[in-house]
This record gives structure tokens, sequence and C-alpha cells, in this order.
């Protein structure tokens, strides 16, 4: 083969290239002038918003040979990323005080954790995929321990380390036998070899994509591949357990469905029934161990866990409506989570981290503003109108519905009410019980921010779903 | 010449020793060798199907593999050293303050 080599041809990867650009800066500023390390946070915030305005204005198009592909699919998932670094870069100001973290390479890694996520996005080749989701996965091991005195962090990235490692050799070892048995790693190569040869009850071909989408289930935190999350979430810095909640989780789902649909389009029929199985069994561990835990930060990490059962429906269901569904349903969990995190961030203070559940008694008389935001998020993940929450799981719902599978469909809705148990507790706490001390929470510009657009967004899409619903239905044209 | 059943065979029994003592031990470091090793399966089966393909898209992967894997034992070797800093323990028994 021999391709030409013109400038051209690195046109649609330039938002990844000046991302990466930009981090590297991050690192020498910090390193050669520590005094302007204040600044650091405004110039990453403010090269991610140049980067989405970069990608609004990008044709689609491909590069290197097809292994990466700019379409308005792959452009919808990076804007999901993108917004939530910058989200998590406004929730850090004040957070990276109170903990006294350094900063030049939190903001640097995080934004080589996005280019990661953006590659997985774009990737149309499994070599592509494996190498996006190593520099996303590398550079978070990094972020979650990046407390070095904290011994919780400390064990919540070893453990993530571990299992994040193996769950990338289960990944690459499932690659292999899908390269041996197709002689290519190019997703809609592997799809057209399996046509043309009806190889597709192949048990070696099962066997490997099974092992790759196990690799993949890890990354998005779905059961029985969640047991790691709840202690990362619970021991990394809070601002990075927000950030995981939303961004790696939109560039798993990118991954799964682009598999899914250009590699199998002709298997849906067994994958959709596997999905099934791991979107009720996420749905049932996040939304009843949830029940029992005392720490805001790993209940919300078993409801991810049950959020990422629910957004498995749309991809199951295999249509574009259920795609779009999908796609649509991560970015107003990204608008939620990133508001629910923004408070418990609010109530952390240098005395103490206020995460148990506890903390929250009586805050509705101490701040009542928290408590408000609060209760709107926790409405919003619960799924009651009219809020985003809803919206995002009706649509999700029906769309799973339209594609015959009610059963599923049913058994989703038992578990959402029974998870209103535990998010409506908190709201409980908040409003009918005494606070145990008088703390008044210091809101800081970044910080407010970030709430505002949470909450505005969290109310704006469930009353007027309509232009992020076609937004997200357009991406899917031509895909 | 030899199968590339043969080849397959050795990277599976390479793999499964992998997640075996991945599995068992509980030593990070001798877990994290485990991971290296079945890394290494991985790479032994590309490269055996790559030149029975006769396509070079197994080797070049297995470059990328072989980068990767460096990279990720720096990294989880400092946090190793990061946590025995702070614990003075590397086994996984020890490590227990997150539960719930």
């Amino acid at each position: 083969m021999n391709m030409p080599l013109s400038l051209s041809a690195f046109i649609p990867v330039l938002p990844e290239i000046f991302l990466v650009c930009m981090a590297i800066i991050l690192v020498v500023v910090d390193f050669s002038y520590p005094r302007n390390r204040e600044m650091l946070g405004q110039f990453t915030l403010y090269s991610g918003l140049g980067v989405i305005l970069f990608l609004f204005c990008q044709k689609p198009g491909i590069a290197f040979g097809s292994m990466f592909i700019v379409d308005s699919y792959s452009v919808f998932f990076k804007m999901i990323c993108l917004f939530g670094m910058i989200m998590t870069i406004l929730l850090s100001v004040q957070y990276l005080k109170v903990e006294q973290i350094r900063q030049g390479e939190y903001f640097s890694l995080m934004a080589f954790s996005v280019v990661g996520m953006m590659i997985m996005a774009s990737a149309a080749d499994l070599i592509v995929v494996y190498l996006g989701l190593e520099l996303m996965a590398l550079s978070i091991y990094c972020l979650v321990g990046l407390l070095k005195d904290d011994a919780r962090a400390n064990e919540a990235s070893i453990k993530y380390f571990l299992m994040g490692g193996f769950s990338s050799a289960v990944l690459l070892f499932g690659i292999t036998l899908l390269y041996g048995m197709t002689g290519t790693t190019d997703m809609a190569g592997i799809a057209s070899y399996c046509s043309q040869n009806a190889i597709l009850s192949n048990p070696a071909l099962m066997v490997g994509a099974i092992l790759v989408l196990c690799g993949f289930f890890f990354k998005i935190g779905a059961a029985p591949f969640h047991f790691w999350s709840p202690d990362i979430y619970q021991g990394s810095p809070t601002s990075i357990t927000a950030f995981m909640s939303v961004a790696p989780k939109a560039a798993g789902f990118a991954v799964i469905g682009r598999f899914l649909l250009m590699a199998f389009p002709e298997s849906h029929g067994q994958w959709g029934s596997l999905l099934v199985v791991i979107a009720l069994l996420s749905m049932a561990v996040g939304n009843i161990l949830a029940i029992s835990q005392t720490n805001v930060k790993r209940m919300l990490a078993y409801s991810s866990i049950a959020h990422a059962g629910y957004a498995l429906l749309g991809i199951l269901s295999g249509t574009s409506e259920g795609y779009s569904s999908t796609m649509n349903y991560l970015l107003i969990y990204g608008f939620m989570n990133m508001g629910a995190f923004g408070v418990v961030i609010l109530l952390c203070s240098k005395e103490s981290r206020r995460e148990s559940l506890e903390d929250y008694k009586g805050l509705a008389k101490t701040n009542p503003m928290a408590a408000f935001l609060m209760l709107i998020f926790m409405f919003s993940l619960t799924g009651i109108p009219p809020t985003a929450g809803f919206i995002g799981k009706f649509y999700l719902l029906k769309a799973a519905l339209v594609a015959g599978y009610t059963l599923p469909v049913i058994i989703a809705v038992i578990f959402s009410a029974i998870s209103a148990y535990f998010y409506l507790r908190l709201v409980r706490y908040m409003y009918m019980d005494d606070p145990r001390e008088d703390f008044v929470a210091h809101y800081s510009p970044g910080l407010t921010t970030a709430l505002v657009i949470s909450a505005a967004g969290v109310i704006g899409i469930g009353i007027i779903p309509g232009s992020l619903l076609d937004w997200a239905a357009r991406s899917l044209v031509g895909f | 010449m030899i199968p590339l059943s043969w080849y397959m065979a050795l990277a599976a029994i390479l793999f499964s020793i992998g997640t075996y003592g991945f599995l068992v031990r509980r030593n990070i470091i001798i877990m994290f060798l485990c991971m290296e090793l079945m890394l290494n399966a991985v790479n032994i089966n590309l490269v055996a199907m790559s030149h029975y393909l006769d396509s070079l898209a197994g080797h070049n992967f297995v470059f990328f593999i072989i980068t990767v894997a460096a990279a990720e034992a720096a990294i989880g070797l400092g946090l190793v050293i990061v946590l025995f800093r702070n614990k003075k323990t590397i086994y996984v028994d020890h490590i227990n303050e997150l539960k719930g």
C-alpha cells in the first residue's frame, strides 16, 4: 500500500492534534512558570471551548485509510466528552484548592484522556479503538491517584489500574480472535468478510466478539463488570469522579454502538439478547445495591451502573431511534450527574469532606440553594417530569418498546421505581431532618457557573426537549 | 511447518495461565506480571495469525501493544511505589479501606 502523505489528510484529526499540543503546553508552562499556575485552568477551559467550536464547523471526513472517521455521530460523542471536561474544570477550581492538588498535570492529564475519548469516538478500526482506550485509561489511572498522600486514592488508583489492565488484555484477546477469523481489524471489513463467507455462527468469532464487548462493558461500568466502580468512585478526588462518570462512559458507548452496528450489523438477534441480559443485570445491581449505601459518592457510583443499564436499552434496540435516544440520554446524564457532583463538591471543605448521607441532614435549613439544586438533580436522576431525566428515560423506553423488547421495558420501569427510594431518601434528609452543624457553603464563580449550567440543562431539556432530540437524530444520518 | 492451531493453542494456554495467576495471586507485582503474560499471549496470537494470513496489520498491532504495555508498566509501578510509601504493603488483601 502506497499512501501519499499530504497535509489535507490531517484535517479530520486537527481537533485532537490541537488538544494534544495544548496538553503538552500545559505541562511545560506548569514546569517552567510555576507562578502562573492559577491560569492553567482557564487556559484549558478556553481551549476546550475552542475545540467545541471547531467541531461545530468541521466537515465529515475520513483519515488514515478509513481508520479514523469524522461523522456527526462521532462529533456528538466528542461534544459530550468535551462538555464533561469543561464542566469538570469549572468544578475543579475550588476543589483543587481544598484538596491542594498541583494543577498543571491535573489539567494536562484530563486533556490527554479527552483526546483518547475523541479517538475512540472516531475509531473505525480496532487498533485505533485500543489506542484511544488506553490513552484514556492510562491518563485516568493517574488522575485517580493524584492525591498521593491519601491512602484511599492510592487504593482506588491501584484497583482501577489492575482491573483496567485485565479488561484491556481480555479486549485484546478478543480482537486477535476477530483478526484471526476475518484477516482484518477494520470494522467494516469484518462485516463484509462475515457476510461473504457466512461465518457469523463460527464459535471462535462469537467468542472474540463477546470478549471485545466484555472489555467495552468494563469501561462503561455495566454489570457484571461493575465491581471496580464503587471503590474507585469513592476513593478518587470528587471532581475526577464526576469526570469519570460522564466522559469515559460516553466514549465507551460510542465504541459499543459503532462496533455493533459496523462490524456485526447482521447478527442483531444475538447481540440484542446479550445486551438485554447485561442491561437488566446492571439496573438490578445498581438500583438494589444503591439502597444500602451511606456514602453519597458510592451511592452515585451504583446509580451510574444503573444508568449504564438504561442507556444500553437504546443500543440493544438496534434502530436509529434507539441510538439517538442513547446519545440523548448520555448528554442528559452528563448534565444531571455533573450537577449532583457539583453539590457534593460544594459541601466539601478543608475540615470535612461531607460525603456521608448523614451530612445532608437539614441542608435545606443551612444552605437552601444547595439543597434545592440537589433536589432538582435527584428528581432528574429518578426520572420525574419536568426534568430532563424523564425525557431521556421516556425516549429510551419508547425505542426499546418499538423494537419489540416489551418485557425488558417493564422490568426497567420497575427498577426505575425502586431507584426513587434512594434518590428521594437524600431529599428527605435535606428537607425533613434537623441540621447537625452550622455549615455555610462557599460558592466560587466556577462552581456557580457549573451548577447553573447543569440546572439550566436539566430543566431546559425537560421542558423543551425538541432541539436536542433533533440534533441527536440528525447526527445519525449517514452513519 | 507448524500449523497455526498450535500457536493459537499456545497463546490460549499462556492467556489462561495469566488469567489464573491474576485471579489467584494477591501480590500486586505478581498480578502485574500475569497481566503482561496475558498481553504477550495476545502478541503471539497476532504474530502467528499475521504470518499465516499474510497480512501486516497483526505485526503493526503488536508494536502498538508492546509500546502501550511499556507505558502501562511505568504507570503501574509508579502507583505501586506510591501505595507502598503510604501503606507499607503490596498485597491486595491489605488494601481494603473502600468497601460497602
